[in-house]
């Protein structure tokens, strides 16, 4: 179990002050001058050498993204955006990290901005997180006045400014194609690629978009070296990372522990365990909504990190555990998803619009007992289609849910429409 | 996708412009932006605009800032109805807003629900005959470990069972507002019973 010496967001719950001398006081700020002296190709190599994957969902290094960046600029600006539009079901976060350790980030974003070659960021943050937004926006006015952002950011002699934009309740502006267009004063609905955004990204300039967490860990990685990060978890699957564990435990939590750690041990260590003892257990959905679902069995012994969760089929997503007890209704907990996808589609293509809408109704009426059994097969043959026939990944993260269901728990929608069948044609005789 | 409908003819008011005080608030959001750009800030300015209008954006306001950023009316139109955060049409005083997402949905979210709807006497998208609450379901608000999450105003309230529902809605009829976050009285989203991380920290 990872140490509380290791621990990057100290003041996670917010139990301390989360103002500049809070902030100071568990040592942000303390040396970024010297951090920035350290130049744009140390930085990113650092940043390399620590192994981060950018916690977003993706699972992307972050320093070879960052590094695609043109190294000098053609005359157009270069931008760092920070994706703070959290909204894929079971992550919260980011808000956490925000709300109490504003000043985390925004050293990160001077950092990663500087390494990047560009003097604004823009945190897009949902719009539904006012609070939150207030503690950046105040964040910021701090740093300003006391010169760690501005003309002359840190004494460093780069001249950085942070602004907060806020979004206004749309998920799919989580998608950086999305959220650059949102950003932009447009409607949230994502561009084909490429061009890339590190080519053309936000008002046709160079662009990063990186996750809330992927820059508040790099004034940490900075300070404490690459390799330190690097030595925890597995190869390519390194540092720590900050889980939500929602649903069906005893005491639902957010904590940030050590990549790789095993499924079981992260839900009872921290949120108390599964209601009813492990032997309850269900399924679990370890990374935010958009991933298939792990059985039991699984869950038992998996790992959680990236490449660990994608052997199973899954993935690591957001670090989102969202634990389902054997109370859950599974079919219906699927189709509450399929919803949400459709409720979120942008619209933009024809598979996402229409089959979000088609697949969440075969979807409700499966949960109800009230469909053939040949209608699992046709949904399957849907989602396959939805799947991988978009501008963004919406229609893979409509799809998947669904597949994973059938995946582990096929026999079970069978049983329940049978059972149904039998019903209806019983009482109908009778 | 979400599909909004604006007011119609007869609740839209004839004109709309900003209050010299936000109008100041405007320049400075229109100042975040590199020149040239400023269609940036057309989000900001309707939720400005949406404050100063009783929580709801009419379509003369859509016009307005349309024409102070420089944009075609159309574009106005397309960002006011593709968000969901935009009320196009009146609302109550109060706007509750019950998650209902899966996170939410397994630790009670339903309960919660019906519970609103009784205290309130209405169902999801109606406004109280007294014009106190508009009641909605809404998907992920980003606070599932404090589920079941209900979002009035702009506050979370977490940890929401049936209960505490009642009582939210019963403060806010009598004019007091209820303490945001965990209704159970826990720290944010630390685990309930006590830290299992975190507990030697100082500072
Ligand atoms: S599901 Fe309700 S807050 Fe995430």
């Amino acid at each position: 179990m990872l140490q509380d010496k290791d621990r990057i967001f100290t003041n996670l719950y917010g139990v301390h002050d989360w103002r500049l001398a809070g902030a100071r006081a568990r040592g942000d700020w303390s040396n970024t001058k010297a951090l920035l002296d350290l130049g744009r190709d140390k930085i990113i190599e650092e940043v390399k050498a620590s192994g981060l994957r950018g916690r977003g969902g993706a699972g992307f290094p972050t320093g070879l993204k960052w590094s695609f960046m043109p190294k000098q600029s053609d005359g157009r600006p270069h931008y760092l955006i920070v994706n703070a539009d959290e909204g894929e079901p079971g992550t919260c976060k980011d808000r956490d990290l925000m709300r109490h350790d504003p000043h985390k980030l925004l050293e990160g974003c001077l950092i990663a901005g500087f390494a990047m070659g560009a003097h604004a960021c823009y945190i897009y943050i949902r719009g539904e997180f006012i609070r939150e937004a207030e503690h950046l926006e105040a964040a910021i006015a701090e740093a300003n006045d006391a010169g760690l952002l501005g003309k002359n950011a840190c004494g460093s002699g780069w001249q950085y400014d942070i602004y907060v934009h806020r979004g206004a309740g749309a998920y799919i502006c989580g998608e950086e194609m999305a959220l650059i267009e949102s950003l932009e004063g447009k409607k949230g609905q994502p561009r084909l690629k490429p061009p890339f955004p590190a080519n053309m990204g936000v008002w046709g300039s160079p662009t990063t978009v990186n996750n809330v967490e992927s820059i508040a860990v790099v004034p940490t990685i900075l300070r404490r070296g690459g390799a330190w990060f690097a030595g925890f978890g597995r190869e390519r699957n390194t540092g720590t990372k900050v889980f939500c564990i929602s649903g069906h435990v005893n005491n639902p939590c957010n904590v940030e522990e050590e990549m790789g750690i095993p499924l079981r041990e992260l839900i009872e260590k921290h949120a108390g365990g599964v209601q009813g003892g492990w032997d309850n257990l269900l399924a679990i959905i370890p990374g935010g909504s958009s991933v298939r679902m792990l059985p039991r069995s699984i869950c038992d012994t998996v790992l959680m990190d990236f490449d660990a969760l994608a052997a199973e089929g899954s993935g690591l997503g957001t670090a989102a555990v969202i634990v389902m007890d054997k109370s859950t209704d599974i079919v219906a907990a699927i189709a509450r998803l399929s919803k949400f996808y459709m409720h979120e589609s942008c619209g933009q293509c024809t598979p996402c619009r229409e089959g979000t809408g088609w697949m969440w109704r075969v979807m409700e009426r499966l949960a109800k007992g009230d469909a053939h059994v040949e209608e699992i097969d046709l949904l399957l043959n849907v989602a396959s289609q939805v799947e991988g026939h978009t501008i963004c990944a919406h229609g893979d993260a409509s799809a998947w849910p669904i597949q994973g269901l059938m995946r582990h728990f096929r026999p079970e929608v069978e049983r329940r429409l049978l059972e149904k069948q039998r019903a209806t044609s019983a009482s109908q005789a009778a | 996708m979400i599909v909004q409908k604006t007011a119609p003819p007869d609740q839209q008011p004839s004109a709309f412009a900003f209050s010299s005080e936000n109008q100041e608030k405007a320049k400075a959001i229109i100042a975040r932006y590199p020149d040239g750009r400023q269609a940036s800030a057309i989000m900001p300015l309707f939720d400005l605009a949406q404050r100063q209008h009783d929580g709801w954006l009419p379509t003369a306001a859509m016009d307005y800032i349309a024409n102070m950023l420089g944009v075609p009316r159309m574009r106005a139109y397309e960002v006011a109805t593709f968000y969901s955060m935009y009320n196009l049409a009146p609302i109550g005083k109060y706007l509750v807003r019950v998650c209902t997402t899966t996170p939410c949905e397994l630790r009670g979210s339903n309960e919660v629900v019906a519970a609103c709807r009784e205290a309130l006497g209405i169902d999801f998208n109606q406004t109280t005959s007294d014009g106190m609450f508009t009641f909605r379901e809404v998907e992920c608000l980003g606070a599932c470990v404090n589920a079941p999450v209900v979002w009035i105003g702009d506050d979370y309230y977490e940890d929401v069972d049936a209960d505490a529902m009642r009582k939210i809605v019963a403060d806010l009829r009598a004019g007091t507002t209820p303490l945001p976050g965990s209704q159970k009285g826990r720290q944010t989203s630390a685990p309930i019973n006590g830290l299992t991380t975190l507990k030697e920290q100082s500072v």
